[in-house]
């Protein structure tokens, strides 16, 4: 079983898109497993209509409480919490709970006992069914954190589930950025397509994905969206990408019928069979066959 | 006024907001800052172009054991929340990816056998592009945490500056820990969204962050007006948000902002617009209208 992630660097650049229609392909000829790991903005869901099968309470941590009956209001939490996540409330301390990071340092220097730690719900995680296949996905709280760990675990009910069905690949839709969601997701990935859009702000962040990838020694392949809106920045990410040993494996036009499709709440290359889809077929095909340099290949 | 631009979805044009209304906002009045809090794929920088003069390293505070002192009772391992400390045997072992710096080791160590040294995360820096004054945190590559980096950044921007007109943060993309950080102390919570099923998903969770989590005035920005459907309108009308401005979907902008610099000076019809939403911003005093 392969596991391929869809990560980007900068955000809107398609991920999910590209995740959806490739997604569509692979349930036609590959038994698929696939795993939203955008936990926090978490789209892949709007286009598969889940039918969730089972969901679970996520803590990821801890929060911490203080009892205004034994606070004497002493100060000596304020002092010791780096988060700035304790406030003077006239004569108590109060928790903030929305920037306490759960490492109970008030708990441990509070001279009157006042502090209590529980567990802090973080989010949901579901195992769904799709007509494309099963999908694990989640939801973080508003706010809340510990996304990272909530991918490992959206990551590990997909590799059980993948293990289980026979599946030949787990496909998963990455987050934005380059720290603790996207490192978690990346982690155990055969291949990580990166979705980039040609133009100062996309090749900057390339190279930050890219420095990533390698970090971590996960193997990368580019897919450049929006491919002909500007013909000079598509070069410069393909020859960046070039010089970087990462294949090109895919280039998509803009086209307004993407829009159409998510409005549609479909994977593009269900919706229509235009140039869009026609180049995400491409793309599903090179990523099966073996081009030159690419590991992770099905 | 601290007004902070968010989105929850990624890429719906944050950093367009941001850029466009320090660029306009600066040439009619005194300094404004714009912090670039989107520390994993920080943008603003390449649309504003700034000298940057200084720069600062962040670090953790991450626990040395003295091994001289240790007694390898555990309380260190014990009161981590973050299991970044094992005692195995005669041996302490320190993750300090895991930890946190929250310096409860170090403080309950009974010998006093923990001292804390940094560890670095990234760096900040700041600088000026005409009376811009842009200041940015960046992560280093491999490194999880991006929130203390977002913390510093806005310790240390605004030293130094006097009393700036307009202080614009340009926050990450998502709805998690990192964006509770940059939105923490501002006045204002401006969201940028696209009118589109996405848009409209990221855009409820971050109302939820900003307005009934935070309890900020929020105001929306509809980016690529006249695509998609009329999802996000709705959902505007019925919870009550201020759509503060609508910038058309228009190929032009895409391709200023491909190429880099500022977009209100490839096309300055939009200066306007952007005039318009800081006078908005003004007149409520950072309150909602």
């Amino acid at each position: 079983m392969k596991q391929w992630v869809v990560l980007s660097g900068k955000g809107g650049t398609g991920k999910t898109t590209v995740a959806a229609a490739l997604a569509h392909l692979a349930s036609q000829e590959r038994r698929l497993v696939m795993a939203d790991a955008d936990v926090d903005a978490a789209n892949l869901e709007l286009l598969l209509a889940p039918i969730i099968q089972e969901a679970h309470e996520f803590s990821g941590g801890m929060v911490a409480a203080i009892d205004a009956s034994r606070c004497t209001g002493c100060g000596a939490c304020r002092v010791a919490c780096r988060f700035d996540a304790i406030v003077q409330d006239g004569d108590v301390c109060r928790v903030a709970a929305i920037a306490c990071e759960g490492c109970a340092a008030c708990s441990y220097v509070c001279p009157a006992g006042a502090v209590t730690m529980s567990d802090r719900p973080n989010g949901q995680w579901f195992r769904s069914e799709t007509a494309l296949g099963p999908l694990c996905h989640a939801r973080l709280f508003a706010g809340q954190e510990n996304s990272g760990k909530l991918v490992v675990q959206v990551k590990q009910c997909a590799r059980l589930l993948a293990t289980e069905r026979g599946a030949d690949l787990l496909l998963v839709d990455g987050p934005p950025g380059i720290g603790c969601p996207v490192i978690a997701t990346m982690t155990g990935a055969d291949l990580a397509l990166l979705v980039v859009e040609p133009g100062v702000s996309g090749f900057h962040d390339l190279e930050r994905i890219l420095a990533a990838t390698r970090h971590f020694r996960v193997p990368a392949v580019a897919c450049l969206n929006k491919a002909d809106i500007s013909p000079a920045h598509t070069s410069e990410v393909e020859a960046l990408c070039a010089a970087e040993g990462v294949p090109v494996v895919g280039h998509i036009p803009f086209d307004m019928v993407v829009t159409e499709a998510m409005v549609q709440r479909r994977p593009v290359t269900a919706y229509c069979q235009g140039p869009v889809s026609q180049a995400l077929r491409a793309l599903w095909h090179t990523l099966q066959g073996r081009p030159e340099g690419m590991e992770g290949q099905l | 006024m601290i007004v902070t631009v968010a989105s929850g979805k990624g890429g719906t044009g944050k950093t367009l907001v941001a850029t466009g209304l320090a660029a306009v906002v600066a040439e009619s009045c005194a300094v404004v800052c714009l912090l670039d809090c989107d520390v994993e794929a920080p943008n603003a920088h390449l649309f504003l172009k700034p000298a940057l003069t200084g720069c600062e390293e962040v670090s953790l505070p991450v626990p040395q054991v003295d091994l001289a002192r240790c007694t390898f009772c555990g309380r260190c391992a014990e009161v981590c929340a973050f299991h970044a400390l094992a005692v195995v045997g005669r041996q302490v072992l320190t993750f300090a990816e895991l930890c946190h710096g929250c310096g409860s080791c170090a403080r309950q160590c009974p010998e006093g056998a923990i001292s804390e040294v940094p560890r670095r995360l990234g760096v900040v820096e700041w600088g000026w592009a005409g009376r811009v004054r842009l200041a940015r945190g960046v992560l280093d590559v491999g490194q999880a945490m991006a929130t203390p980096v977002i913390r510093r950044l806005k310790q240390r921007a605004l030293e130094g500056v006097g009393g700036p007109a307009l202080v614009l943060l340009d926050a990450p993309p998502g709805n998690a820990c990192a964006v509770v950080e940059t939105l923490r102390g501002s006045d204002f919570a401006l969201l940028v969204t696209e009118p589109t099923p996405f848009g409209l998903h990221d855009l409820e969770i971050a109302v939820q962050v900003a307005r009934e989590e935070l309890g900020l005035p929020v105001g929306v920005v509809i980016n690529r007006d006249g695509i998609g459907d009329g999802g996000v309108e709705g959902y505007c009308a019925h919870a009550g948000l201020p759509i503060l401005l609508r910038i058309p979907f228009d190929r032009r902008i895409a391709a200023a902002c491909a190429a880099g610099g500022l977009w209100v000076d490839a096309v300055p019809e939009y200066r306007e617009g952007m005039r318009g939403l800081y006078r908005t911003l003004q007149e409520t005093g950072g309150a909602a209208p």
